[in-house]
C-alpha cells in the first residue's frame, strides 16, 4: 500500500484532527478500569483477571509500536490508521461475544491481544506525518495528537459508565457496550482513514525524483545502535516513571498525606484530585511540547527534569504543611510527565532527521512499558514497607519521593549527554531515495 | 499560516482552481473537538470536587 499523497490545495490543519480522531478512540485504553467492576461480579472474576484485558493491551502496544514501525512507515498513516481500526474495533467486537458467551479468554484475546495492535500502531501511526506536515512546529503538531491519548481516556470513563449503566451490569450488558464501542470508534476513527495525507514530496528540477530529505537522516535499525537512542531511552523512562510515580497512588496520597493534619483530604475531594492530575497530564502534552519548538528540546527536558525533581523535593520538605503546596507540585510534575510523552518524536525528529521517525519513536515506547512496571512497583513496595515498619501520613512516601529525585537526576544526566548523531550512523541520499514509495495520487 | 490556506511543505501551487477546505476542516475539528468537550465537561465536574468535597 502506498502512502496517500496530498492532493494541491490540501490544509496541514486536516491532519492534526485525522490524528486526533485515533488517539482519541485507543486512549479509551486508559478507562478500562470502568469494565472492571461489572465484568468481575457478572464472571466471576478477580481483580488480577479483570486487569489482565488491559495490561495485555500495554504490553501488545509497547510490542507492536516497536517491532510494527517499519511497516508503517514504508506503508503509510492510511494503512497504520486503517490496521488501528480494525484491531481496534475487532478487539471490541470480540469482546462483546466473549462477554456474550461467557468466555473470559476470548475477552484477554480480543480486548488484549488484537486490541492492543490497534493501540500500538495507532499510537505510532500519524506521528512521523504530523513532522513532515509541520516542520516548522513539530512539537505542536505531535503534542496535539499525543494530547489525545489523554482525551480518550477523558471521554470514555463518563460515556462507558454511563452506557453500563443503561444496559445493565450482566455479561448481556456488558457485551452490548463492548458492541456499541467497537462500532461508534470504527465510524469515529474512520476520519482518520479519510483524511490522513502525506505532503508532496519536493521533486529536483532535473529529473523529476524525490529531492533527499534536508538535515541528517538515520534509519531505525542504526537508531538503536547510537548512544542518543538509550540516552533519550533513559529519560523518556525517568520522566514517566516519577509521574506514574505520582498517578498510580494519587488518591491515597493525597488522603495520606493529610490525614494527620487539622484539614484532612475526603474521598470526593481525593477524586477530584486525580481529576485535576489528568487536566495537568493533558495541558502538558500540548503545552509543553509547543513550548519546545519556542526554546529547544534539550532545554525543554531540563525543565521536566530538573524542575521535576525540585517539585519532589519540596513536597519532601514542606510534607503536611502547606496542601496547596503538595496540589500545585503535584500538578507540574504530572504536566511535565505528559510533556515528557509529546515531545519526545520532535526530540527524535531533531536527532535523526524524519526518515523513519516513527519506526524510532516505536522502539523507544519501550521504555513506556518499562517505566509503567518501575514507577508503581516502587511507590507500592516502598509505602507497604513503610506502613509494615509503622509509619504513617506523609511519612509513609518520603523514601518514594527521593527515589524520585534520584530517578529524575539519572534522567538529567542523561539528557546532558545527548550530542548530534556521528556521521557513520546517518543514511546515505541514494540509500533513501531507493526506500521512498512510489506514492498514491488522491484527491 | 491560515487554516484556510492549502500547505503542502514543497510550496508547491495548484495550476486550478484550489477547492476550499474550510468546510472540511470546521468539519473534521467539529467531530473531534465535540466529544473532547464532553470529556472535559465530565473532567471539570469532577476535579470541582476537590475544592468542594
Amino acid at each position: 500500500m502506498s502512502p496517500p499523497v496530498a492532493p494541491p490545495g490540501w490544509s496541514r490543519w486536516l491532519v492534526p484532527p485525522a490524528a486526533l480522531s485515533v488517539h482519541l478512540s485507543i486512549g479509551q485504553a486508559y478507562a478500562w478500569s470502568v469494565f472492571k467492576p461489572s465484568l468481575e461480579s457478572a464472571l466471576d472474576l478477580s481483580g488480577t483477571q479483570s486487569a489482565l484485558p488491559f495490561q495485555l493491551g500495554i504490553v501488545m502496544l509497547g510490542l507492536s509500536a516497536a517491532f510494527g514501525g517499519t511497516l508503517v512507515e514504508r506503508n503509510g498513516p492510511r494503512w497504520a490508521m486503517t490496521v488501528a481500526l480494525i484491531c481496534f474495533s475487532s478487539g471490541f467486537l470480540l469482546s462483546a461475544l466473549g462477554a456474550a458467551t461467557e468466555q473470559y479468554w476470548l475477552i484477554v484475546f480480543g480486548y488484549g491481544f488484537v486490541g492492543g495492535i490497534g493501540l500500538g500502531i495507532g499510537y505510532i501511526s500519524p506521528v512521523s506525518t504530523l513532522i513532515k506536515w509541520f516542520p516548522d512546529r513539530p512539537g505542536m503538531a505531535t503534542g496535539i495528537a499525543i494530547m489525545g491519548f489523554g482525551g480518550g481516556a477523558l471521554i470514555a470513563s463518563p460515556w462507558s459508565a454511563q452506557m453500563l449503566d443503561s444496559f445493565g451490569s450482566d455479561s448481556s450488558g456488558i457485551a452490548l457496550a463492548f458492541l456499541v464501542h467497537g462500532l461508534t470508534y470504527a465510524v469515529f476513527m474512520s476520519l482518520g482513514v479519510f483524511l490522513v495525507r502525506v505532503p508532496r514530496p519536493v521533486k529536483t528540477a532535473a529529473d523529476g525524483t524525490p529531492a533527499p530529505l534536508e538535515g541528517v537522516q538515520v534509519s531505525a535499525n542504526s537508531a538503536v545502535r547510537t548512544p542518543q537512542f538509550w540516552l533519550l531511552w533513559i529519560v523518556l523512562c525517568m520522566n514517566v516513571t516519577a509521574g506514574i510515580g505520582i498517578l498510580e497512588k494519587a488518591a491515597p496520597m493525597i488522603t495520606d498525606f493529610f490525614a494527620d493534619t487539622s484539614t484532612p483530604v475526603s474521598v470526593s475531594a481525593a477524586a477530584g484530585f486525580v481529576a485535576l492530575l489528568s487536566a495537568a497530564n493533558m495541558a502538558g502534552r500540548i503545552g509543553w511540547s509547543s513550548t519546545s519548538d519556542l526554546i529547544g528540546r534539550k532545554n525543554i527536558y531540563r525543565v521536566y527534569l530538573g524542575v521535576g525533581a525540585l517539585m519532589y523535593a519540596l513536597i519532601a520538605w514542606v510534607g503536611d504543611s502547606s496542601k496547596p503546596v503538595f496540589i500545585i507540585a503535584a500538578l507540574v510534575i504530572l504536566s511535565f510527565y505528559g510533556g515528557g510523552f509529546a515531545t519526545v518524536p520532535a526530540y527524535l525528529k531533531d536527532l535523526f532527521g524524519t526518515y523513519q521517525v516513527g519506526a524510532i519513536h516505536g522502539r523507544l515506547l519501550t521504555a513506556w512499558s518499562t517505566a509503567g512496571v518501575l514507577g508503581p512497583l516502587i511507590v507500592n513496595w516502598i509505602a507497604d514497607r513503610q506502613e509494615e515498619a509503622g509509619k504513617s501520613g506523609a511519612s509513609l512516601y518520603g523514601l518514594s519521593l527521593v527515589i524520585m529525585i534520584g530517578l529524575l537526576a539519572v534522567g538529567f544526566v542523561a539528557n546532558e549527554l545527548v550530542r548530534p548523531v556521528a556521521a557513520r550512523h546517518h543514511v546515505t541520499p541514494q540509500k533513501e531515495a531507493a526506500d521512498v514509495p512510489e506514492p498514491e495520487q488522491s484527491a | 499560516m491560515s487554516p484556510s490556506q492549502s500547505s503542502p511543505p514543497d510550496g508547491a501551487l495548484p495550476d486550478g482552481p484550489v477547492p476550499d477546505r474550510r468546510p472540511l476542516i470546521v468539519f473534521a475539528w467539529v467531530w473531534v473537538g465535540a466529544p473532547l468537550a464532553y470529556g472535559l465537561y465530565e473532567l471539570v465536574q469532577k476535579a470541582t470536587q476537590l475544592f468542594t468535597g
